[in-house]
């Protein structure tokens, strides 16, 4: 009787998914240098089926109006999940949308999402790509009706959630597990920061870190290179995208922008909200000498920056070293 | 003797057995029961028809309703020694179109008499910024903003011959929840004490309520649909919800 008590306790302890034993658990995994994470999976309880799943949904075109349109066709693990060569977005019907899509890693530590700040949750995250017009122009109850209907997605929300029942909200777990989980923190920074063996900067880069805490940082604060405020650095002496103030609704946030991660920037260009560079030259110029006079222009770049070309070199090498080759080339994350 | 160590070994399971059931607590059936409310749409005195019947706002300009839907969250039921009774998880959404929305039953409330109740016009500010949800609040429902995270709490599409928008449109999306720009509103609603809300065992109660989906345009500030037709959050949305703060709702009567 003992035993069998001891069964009934184990089958009701036992909604886990089974993970086979050689398989390995994909985890949520947090850099030393990182701080407490945002999103906590505490609601959303990562296992390798969920992960699966989410990524699958990721790559998966089908569920564009054209069939012709993933998330992964914006964000592009080869850029650190930003959109190489698209300076703005680029959807179904070839529409031009009007912001450059950003990259996706350490998703898990913002409170906001999108560049105006719009969007606060990582789970409700995919919605706009999935509706908007210029981005994969379906719906909600288009995309679950596909699922519903199209193997081997049942058997894959069997696995992941216990059921087989497909609704937004395990279709948004899901995703928002493969988001999650993207952390970029083995840089050539993050293992000196961590004082990994055998790893230094080279005198140019640590040169270009001195510059980089004293000119940038204020902004691009550490570990996450930004400090998720919203600021203008004066790219347009009247921005013609509302920015914050969309958003906000304030006046003083008009053309104000979220100060963007500069981790792997080596490989997210073109940059800014629209992009409208396509170097890191061509960023730091504005830097020095392009910083227009906005309204709301942040009152640290009042004169500018000024950077001399051996700075200029200085920081470029140093912000090659936020690349993260690992998290790039992670199969983990790949389509197939 | 034997046969009470029978009994513990056959009770072991089943008590283990409950105890893994989620913790909320036990009900027992003869201290709650059930009441209803029901919404019946109304614009200044007449019935709501969709499409079809013309209106008049304030500033006397035509116009018609298309879509009208809006939710009712965080129920409270108060009775007259001021203790209350928050009903968990109360998230509905009204829609014009669909009938069985307009009226609600709640489950599991303690019995007594009830002499007030409060409810958000909308959805409460941490859940606009919670996770995916479920139920009234899935943004499948369409009342889930995708580019500005958050509900829209009321939501009033039409036309006007004076609206100057495409189609003559009138689309009036009122959410948002944060200042300046909050729109949650509340109402509550005193019951007269000679006939209060009688939660019974045996009496499940229906209260009526008249909503007036005039109220959006009038009550602060008169709305003309040549100046504002248009609006998704902001200050118009201000505007429009401190209108129908005063008259979206009614307490008309209990049917105890
Ligand atoms: C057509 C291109 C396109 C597609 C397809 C697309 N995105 Fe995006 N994504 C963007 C753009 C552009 C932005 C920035 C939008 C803005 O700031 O207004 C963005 C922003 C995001 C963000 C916010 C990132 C941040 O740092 O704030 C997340 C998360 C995201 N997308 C996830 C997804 C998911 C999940 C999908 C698939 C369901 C998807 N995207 C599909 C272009 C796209
Ligand atoms: C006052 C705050 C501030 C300072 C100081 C600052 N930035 Fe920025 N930076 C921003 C903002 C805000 C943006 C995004 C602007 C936009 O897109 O509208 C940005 C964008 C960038 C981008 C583009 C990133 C992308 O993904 O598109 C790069 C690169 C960059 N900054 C590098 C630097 C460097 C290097 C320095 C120091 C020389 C620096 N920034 C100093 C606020 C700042």
């Amino acid at each position: 009787m003992l035993f069998l008590s001891i069964a009934l306790m184990y089958a009701c302890s036992k909604n886990e998914d089974e993970i086979t034993p050689d398989e390995e658990n994909v985890t949520f995994a947090i850099p030393s240098n990182f701080p407490k994470p945002a999103y906590s999976f505490e609601n959303n309880k990562l296992t390798n089926a969920g992960f699966a799943l989410g990524k699958k949904l990721f790559y998966e075109a089908r569920l564009s109006a054209d069939k012709s349109v993933s998330c992964g066709s914006c964000h592009q693990q080869f850029a650190a999940f930003a959109n190489l060569d698209h300076s703005v977005s680029h959807g179904v019907d070839n529409c031009q949308g009007k912001r450059n899509a950003p990259p996706l890693f350490n998703l898990a530590w913002q409170q906001a999402f999108f560049w105006d700040g719009g969007v606060k949750n990582l789970e409700t995250s995919p919605l706009n790509a999935l509706t908007d017009v210029c981005e994969m122009k379906t719906d909600i109850e288009t995309v679950v009706k596909f699922l519903k209907n199209t193997a081997p997605y049942p058997e894959m929300f069997k696995r992941a959630f216990g059921s087989s029942e497909i609704n937004s909200q395990t279709v948004l777990k899901s995703i928002t597990q493969f988001m999650g989980v993207l952390v970029s923190g083995n840089s050539k920074y993050d293992k000196v920061m961590r004082k990994e063996s055998g790893i230094s900067f080279t005198s140019d880069e640590q040169l270009g870190y001195n510059l980089f805490k004293e000119k940038c940082a204020s902004c691009h604060a550490e570990p996450f290179f930004s400090d998720f405020s919203y600021r203008s650095n004066g790219l347009d002496l009247v921005s013609t995208d509302e920015g914050r103030s969309h958003i906000s609704g304030v006046q003083s946030d008009f053309g104000k922008f979220r100060v963007p991660s500069l981790r792997n920037i080596e490989y997210t260009g073109p940059y800014m909200h629209d992009g409208r560079f396509y170097n890191l030259d061509e960023v730091l110029e504005h830097y020095n000498s392009g910083v227009k006079a906005s309204e709301n222009l942040d009152s640290s770049l009042r004169n500018g920056i000024s950077l001399s070309s051996s700075e200029r070199t200085q920081i470029k090498a140093f912000l090659k070293t936020l690349t993260d080759n690992e998290f790039i080339k992670n199969k983990l994350y790949s389509e197939s | 003797m034997k046969l009470s160590q029978y009994l513990l070994a056959l009770l072991c399971p089943i008590i283990l057995l409950t105890s893994c059931k989620k913790d909320g607590d036990i009900i027992s059936a003869d201290t709650k029961s059930s009441f209803t409310l029901e919404f019946e749409h109304q614009v200044n005195g007449a019935s709501l028809a969709l499409n079809t019947s013309t209106y008049k706002n304030a500033k006397g300009e035509d116009y018609k309703i298309n879509v009208f839907k809006y939710y009712v969250s965080n129920i409270k039921l108060s009775k007259a020694d001021g203790t209350s009774y928050l009903i968990p998880e109360s998230y509905f959404l009204v829609d014009e179109s669909k009938s069985a929305s307009k009226l609600l039953t709640i489950n599991d409330v303690p019995i007594g008499d009830y002499t007030k109740i409060e409810y958000t016009i909308g959805v409460d500010y941490a859940r606009n910024f919670a996770g995916a949800q479920t139920g009234a609040l899935d943004p499948i429902n369409g009342m889930f903003w995708t580019w500005n995270s958050g509900y829209i709490f009321v939501k009033l599409e039409g036309t006007s011959p004076q609206s100057t928008a495409t189609n003559n449109a009138l689309t009036f999306h009122i959410g948002g929840v944060l200042d300046p720009n909050n729109t949650i509103r509340t109402f509550s609603a005193e019951i007269n004490a000679a006939n209060p809300l009688r939660i019974r065992t045996d009496a499940k109660p229906n209260m009526h309520f008249i909503v007036n989906a005039a109220s959006l345009f009038t009550g602060t500030t008169d709305v003309s649909f040549t100046n504002l037709n248009f609006t998704m959050g902001g200050a118009n949305s201000v505007l429009v919800a401190n209108n129908y703060a005063k008259g979206l709702f009614r307490l008309d009567h209990i049917h105890n």
